[in-house]
């Protein structure tokens, strides 16, 4: 008998395992992502001319299909979950890197002469003043790519056993059982919900200081487009 | 003392913000920097806490270079208020109050008990400490920026445009405050302003600086008001300063009259007696109530709603001269009433008598000022 929850023994992995391993394939690229973009927009900041050249990069990385990714990272890294996690880490960077600069920069100028004139370093002012100020743009970007991330590792599929609950969608095919398939589809649904959820909690935690109805959407937040994008890319 | 001596200010492109400039700014006294924009004032504001560096010249705190020290510490020595107050939104009123104590090593505990003092004395309710930025209205925040300020008790207070972004009811009451404020901690404050009613009320000093940051003239306010330097300071002081330099002047010496004042229940000879075209009723203390011409007056049977208003009293010793012409102005028969701090009638004033106060004092003061420039040679020579 094969149930909604019995995952062919090839796929080495209970239904438990698999939401673990995706969560892991999803979010330490972009923990990974979050950590490379922070000093990346710092510079944007500090060196205006920087910036256009640096959001041009991101989107062409963006636009390089993962497959392709694989094709040239199999050869180091093998048929590895780290050859799907590079991938999406540099995926990553197209919307964490203007949420940090558009957040950065919405701090007032008034503020920032205020911290300067108080002897705050520009060390202290960065992660005193700037970062925490910038952190519901932050988040609304960690937001964006995380459930861009959970739905991209399913790709993975396609250098073998690496696309986490993904592999249910071969799986399905291989098998003739499309209740995988339907299985793969919202757990994968389910687990994007949830992280959203946490991140929102995380912010209103993080934020007691916002106005309260300022608090869905801060200019930079959601990037519908960018979402879109991510969901085509996943099919 | 800060002493700013002859400082320029160019920018790579050429444009020049400040002009050999040199001033002197007194110790505990609030000097203001005014003129239109572009004049360089808020940039030699900021020479002073080194947020702009000088292309040439040198500023001395106390007699030495402000380039000697570490430029934390003098900026943790000066206090900044600025336009929008410019609070840390992400942080509660006591913390944002609290972040220079807690920079220079104040325990928590510490900072928090001076936050809490320093909200009484701006004048902000305890209750808000807790409170964010947001939850502030926009007199309140300037309050928060003025008690963030002087949270370390600095020696100088640097006041960048502090009030201009609020209404002028709710500036009116934080100039009163900030002056209130001086009066009890003595701080040598340098005020920035394009409002030179605001820096003709605030100023012990006034400089003002016209366009390309030069100095038009460096002067107290009623010498500014009463001998402008050139016709550019003189069109920035605006139509009216003649009245306005009044502001300057006491009212003690002006000579009051009782004469035409008459209590409610004055007998007909009373009335007969008086020697004055109106006369001003009070009330059973001493209020006053009206003005009355006296063959409208019946003994006995005076009812206060036939008399004519007297507009507004003044109180002689605390308003100056200004207010009083403006009482006698108001008033329909030209007689301003001054009272005491209770307000019971102490006397009236004609518009005529003001008129020969003025003329005396601008006699008195063009003696002062001479002797004054006598004095300064003296000590030039």
């Amino acid at each position: 008998m094969s149930g909604f929850f019995d995952i062919p023994s090839d796929l080495q992995h209970s239904w438990a395992g698999l939401i673990g391993l995706h969560l892991r394939e999803a979010l330490i690229p972009v923990a990974a992502g979050l950590l490379l973009a922070l000093p990346v927009a710092q510079l944007c900041g500090r060196f205006r001319r920087l910036y256009p050249p640096v959001l041009g990069l991101t989107t062409v990385l963006y636009a390089i299909p993962s497959l392709a990714f694989f094709v040239v990272l199999i050869d180091y890294t093998g048929q590895t979950e780290l050859t799907v996690m590079i991938p999406l880490a540099l995926y990553s960077l197209v919307v964490l890197i203007p949420a940090i600069v558009d957040g950065v920069r919405s701090v007032p100028d008034e503020t920032l002469a205020a911290a300067t004139a108080m002897g705050l370093g520009p060390v202290r002012r960065y992660t005193q003043v700037q970062l925490p100020i910038a952190a519901p743009a932050i988040i609304a970007g960690l937001r964006v790519a995380t459930a861009s991330s959970i739905s991209l590792v399913s790709v993975g599929a396609l250098i073998g056993n690496q696309g986490a609950l993904g592999n249910l969608l071969a799986a399905a095919q291989k098998y003739d059982r499309p209740e995988l398939a339907v299985n793969a589809v919202l757990t994968m649904a389910v687990l994007a919900i949830l992280c959203d959820v946490l991140l929102v909690l995380l912010r209103v935690l993080l934020t007691p200081w916002m106005p309260r109805g300022a608090r869905s959407g801060t200019k930079s937040g959601a990037r519908p487009g960018r979402f879109e994008e991510a969901e085509v890319k996943a099919l | 003392m800060i002493r700013i001596e002859s400082v320029t200010k160019r920018y790579p492109d050429g444009t020049m913000a400040v002009d050999r400039l040199s001033l002197e700014i007194p110790d505990r006294s609030i000097t203001v920097l005014v003129g239109p924009s572009g004049c360089g004032k808020t940039t030699t504001l900021r020479m002073i806490n080194r947020m702009v560096e000088p292309t040439e010249g040198t500023i001395l705190l106390d007699g030495a270079d402000i380039q000697r020290q570490p430029v934390t510490t003098l900026r943790r020595s000066m206090g900044y208020v600025i336009q929008n107050a410019g609070l840390f939104q992400h942080r509660t009123v006591v913390d944002n109050i609290a972040t220079v104590p807690r920079m220079l090593g104040w325990g928590r505990q510490r900072a928090r008990e001076r936050a809490a003092e320093l909200m009484e004395r701006v004048g902000l309710d305890t209750a808000l400490a807790k409170r964010y930025p947001y939850q502030l209205s926009g007199g309140q925040q300037q309050r928060v920026g003025v008690a963030r300020a002087l949270a370390a008790d600095p020696p100088v207070l640097l006041m960048d445009e502090p009030f201009s972004a609020v209404d002028p009811v709710v500036r009116k009451g934080l100039q009163d405050e900030l002056l209130r404020i001086q009066e009890e901690l003595g701080k040598t404050i340098v005020f920035v302003t394009h409002d030179i009613d605001e820096a003709v009320k605030l100023g012990t000093m006034v400089a003002v600086l016209r366009e390309g940051g030069r100095l038009a003239q460096y002067a107290p306010p009623a010498e500014l008001l009463s001998d402008p330097a050139d016709a550019f300071v003189e069109d920035f002081l605006g139509a009216d300063r003649g009245i306005r330099g009044l502001s300057f002047l006491s009212t003690t010496a002006l000579e009051l009259t009782t004469d035409p004042v008459i209590p409610p229940d004055a007998t007909a000879e009373r009335i007969g007696a008086a020697d004055a075209a109106h006369l001003l009723v009070t009330d059973g203390e001493g209020r006053p109530l009206g003005w009355s011409e006296p063959r409208r007056l019946t003994a006995g049977d005076i009812r206060p709603d036939r008399l004519l208003p007297y507009g507004r009293p003044f109180v002689p010793g605390v308003d100056s001269l200004r207010v009083a012409l403006d009482c006698a102005v108001l008033s329909p028969t030209g007689w301003a009433v001054a009272v005491d701090d209770a307000g019971r009638v102490r006397g009236v004033v004609s518009q005529q008598t003001i008129g020969d106060a003025i003329r005396t004092a601008h006699q008195d003061g063009r003696t002062a000022h001479q002797d004054g420039r006598a004095g300064d040679e003296k000590v030039l020579g």
